[in-house]
């Protein structure tokens, strides 16, 4: 694929995402989110780290991309020091009222389940806060060396990301007041937590990536450590070379052609006229995100994968990929 | 509700039936048509995964029922593109309808024999409308206005989004006379969230948790059965921060009955006849699961699932076989080809008559069109694979460009419109 310099000097910023103790990765639904989470922590994985991985959509199909069994909310090791969790709000209650408040939640779950589901309805935030503040617990106890977080779609992180500050202005005194105070300490540590914006080069994915950026810095504490552009396509020819192409079109050329490969050859050439004109239309929103992120933001750039098939192996190649990128 | 007049001039049709420029053959569609949908719906819901061109769909289809038909037709979008939201001149307007000038479709070489109008969703400003409406008076009015427990609901907790825009949508049904209102849904954690919104409103507001919760504080001390559910409550949260809670929920109660009753009326619009759902995906295997998920769903909650519009999808001619063999035969046999290739192409132009160059450009090409072919096969296999069955299935090809105006609504629509 077609490389593309991304470092622009300064103290290695890009190495430093594998530095941190928790990643969110975020992105408009459909650019890759969680195939870039999970590459990241498998890459992070296979470099030596103790690594938890945990998504926070219950929908989502992380333990897909590793081809292990469906996870839950007691996480497990799925590849060697790589393990993998599924959020789940209620359970992250009741360990929370386990571990915080000695209240051992045993018994029926139903009418728990239901004053839970009230009260997170009502008070804004609280889904949001147990989410974090599991991440946190995590990061805090040092149980892992890097926490990568599946997270909610970028029309949703700022929400989740700003619920513990929301909550800390909301709440004055009591346990949740003293308990939001640290999350928010690890959050705003730059050298600690970094937020992974995904995008691919299409229109809506850019605009939302620099309206992401904008919303993290004003309504949160936490940084944007790294965009990552997925499925950016190759480059098939340079300008003269494109001139060939044109040539090799036009009807008399065709025509031998056609005789050469002893078939209809326009199909392939039509193909080729397709992916140059796709890449074209994505340079210019490349090109418009470069403009519209802070410039010290490194940029990672993934290769278009022509399978579209999802699995360990497509997992492991953009493993390679982001490796490469973040200068391994 | 308001005269239909748009329906007037094709009531003699019967419904599914190829609309007057709908073509032969619909590249996919099974017994139906997205003219006839169209034309016999009054809301059309589009959904789905993200990322798979919803809004634009839902645009396209709008465009084109106001096109063709004669009706007057709304656009609710939730997030459109800058430039998407131009064409429709939403461009700043925001929550109120704006009809898109017929200077705009001139210029874009269009006659339509309807209306075209366009509104966009803001959460926090529907939210406000509907306290404005359900308040009892202007000091409760005011009162949650200003509450900082309603301000965080209304304008950052995302699963008010799935509600408003139902709620707004009902709204402006049983409002206006518009003959086609095409709605598009707020990007979901889980698309069947909006479905379930005004459900879980109504039991919200119904909740005999919510009455425990605003029992005044003193009466709360000396109930013996709730008394450790405060106690918990109290130490986790805060006391004054369950008063806030308290003084929300005593001020949304006086809207009570307003609330359950208008949840109830906006979930009944969404299963009624008149009410159809159009799902759009890609034929990428999450999306379509997902999609796929989602239509079943529909189906298992009575409601009409009208289509089903497949986007993006490869072109045709890189499923070929021949193709494949003759991309092959390039790759091989580049260099040969190349030194044939060569005086023809240099009697043209002597700057490109280098063969090691035509040879590359030989070998790229092929190997770009079995990349691609790779992708498109998938695609058919994925597609095989759908098992819902909507009145309608749509397959719309991929575009080299994007579409942000009226003239590619149109191309995107006339594919979709069968």
């Amino acid at each position: 694929m077609a490389r593309h310099s991304t470092v622009t000097g300064g103290d290695d910023p890009v190495g430093s995402l594998l530095d941190l103790k928790l990643v969110f990765v975020t992105g408009k639904g459909g650019v890759g989110k969680t195939t870039v989470a999970s590459a990241l922590a498998l890459f992070a994985s296979l470099r030596g780290k103790r690594v938890l991985v945990c998504e926070v959509d219950a929908k989502g199909d992380v333990a897909g991309f590793y081809e292990a069994p469906p996870t839950g909310f007691n996480e497990r090791e799925i590849l060697p020091g790589l393990f993998a969790m599924t959020m789940d709000t209620e359970a992250s209650l009741r360990e929370y009222l386990k571990l915080q408040l000695h209240i051992p939640v045993v018994g029926r779950i139903g009418p728990l389940a239901k004053a839970f589901d009230f009260v997170a309805t009502a008070a804004p935030g609280v889904r949001e806060i147990l989410t974090v503040g599991k991440l946190c617990y995590e990061v805090r106890e040092r149980n892992y060396d890097l926490v990568v977080v599946d997270a909610p779609a970028s029309g949703h992180i700022v929400g989740q990301l700003a619920a513990p500050q929301a909550i800390n202005n909301l709440v004055k005194v009591g346990l949740i007041r003293s308990q939001t105070d640290w999350m928010l300490d690890i959050l705003s540590d730059a050298r600690a937590t970094g937020l992974v914006a995904v995008c691919t080069p299409e229109e809506m994915p850019v605009n939302e990536t620099i309206e992401l950026a904008v919303r993290i810095s004003e309504e949160t504490t936490v940084q944007l450590a790294a965009v990552v552009v997925n499925r950016v396509l190759p480059e098939l020819f340079g300008r003269q070379e494109e001139a060939v192409f044109d040539a090799l079109a036009s009807p008399g050329p065709l025509a031998l052609l056609d005789e050469l490969v002893d078939g209809d050859a326009a199909p392939v050439l039509d193909a080729a006229r397709l992916a140059v004109t796709m890449r074209r239309t994505r340079s210019t929103h490349l090109d418009r995100l470069r403009q519209g992120i802070d410039p010290t933001v490194p940029m990672l750039y993934l290769p278009y994968l022509f399978t579209r098939s999802h699995g360990l192996r497509t997992t492991r190649q953009v493993a390679a990929s982001l490796g490469e990128e973040l200068g391994y | 509700m308001a005269t239909r007049s748009g329906r007037r001039d094709r009531g003699d049709r019967a419904e599914g039936a190829p609309g007057p420029t709908g073509g032969a053959i619909a590249p996919a569609g099974r017994h139906g048509s997205m003219d006839g949908l169209l034309a016999t719906k009054e809301i059309v819901v589009a959904c789905g995964p993200g990322g798979v061109g919803k809004t634009t769909t839902a645009a396209a289809a709008a465009v084109m029922a106001a096109v063709r038909h004669g009706s007057k037709v709304l656009v609710l979008t939730v997030d459109p593109a800058k430039r998407l939201a131009n064409a429709l001149g939403l461009d700043g307007i925001g929550n109120t309808e704006h009809r898109v000038p017929g200077s705009a479709f001139r210029a874009a070489g269009l006659k339509p024999r309807g209306q075209l109008w366009a509104a966009m969703l803001d959460t926090k400003e529907s939210w406000d409308a509907l306290i404005r409406r359900h308040a009892p008076d202007r000091q409760t009015r005011d009162e949650i206005l200003a509450n900082p427990l309603y301000q965080n609901i209304s304008g950052r907790f995302v699963q008010s989004h799935d509600y408003i825009a139902m709620e707004r949508l009902y709204e402006i049904h049983s409002e206006s006379d518009y003959d086609l209102i095409v709605v598009d849904t707020p990007p979901t954690r889980n698309a069947l969230d909006f479905l379930d919104a005004p459900q879980r409103m109504a039991d919200f507001f119904s909740s005999r948790l919510l009455r425990w919760l605003i029992v005044p504080y003193r009466s709360r001390l000396v109930n013996v059965a709730t008394k450790p559910f405060y106690s918990i409550a109290d130490r986790i949260l805060g006391t004054e921060f369950l008063a806030d809670i308290s003084e929300f929920f005593i001020l949304f109660q006086s809207m009570y009955d307003g609330f359950v009753e208008r949840s109830d009326a906006v979930g009944r619009l969404l299963s009624d006849r008149r009410t159809t759902f159009v799902v759009v995906s890609t034929l990428e295997a999450v999306p379509l699961r997902e999609a796929e998920f989602f239509a079943e769903q529909l189906t298992a909650r009575r409601l009409h699932l009208g289509a089903i519009v497949l986007n993006k999808v490869l072109p045709d001619y890189l499923r070929g076989a021949d193709g494949g063999v003759v991309a092959e035969a390039m790759k091989e046999q580049a260099d040969r080809f190349a030194s044939l290739l060569a005086p023809e192409l240099a009697a043209a132009d002597a700057a490109i008559g280098d063969p090691t160059q035509i040879a590359r450009v030989l070998s790229e090409v092929a190997d770009s069109y079995l990349n691609f072919q790779v992708v498109a096969l998938r695609e058919m296999e994925e597609r095989s694979t759908l098992s819902v069955a909507p009145d309608v299935l749509a397959t719309v090809p991929f575009f080299e460009t994007d579409i942000f105006d009226l003239t590619g609504l149109v191309r995107l629509g006339e594919q979709i419109w069968g």
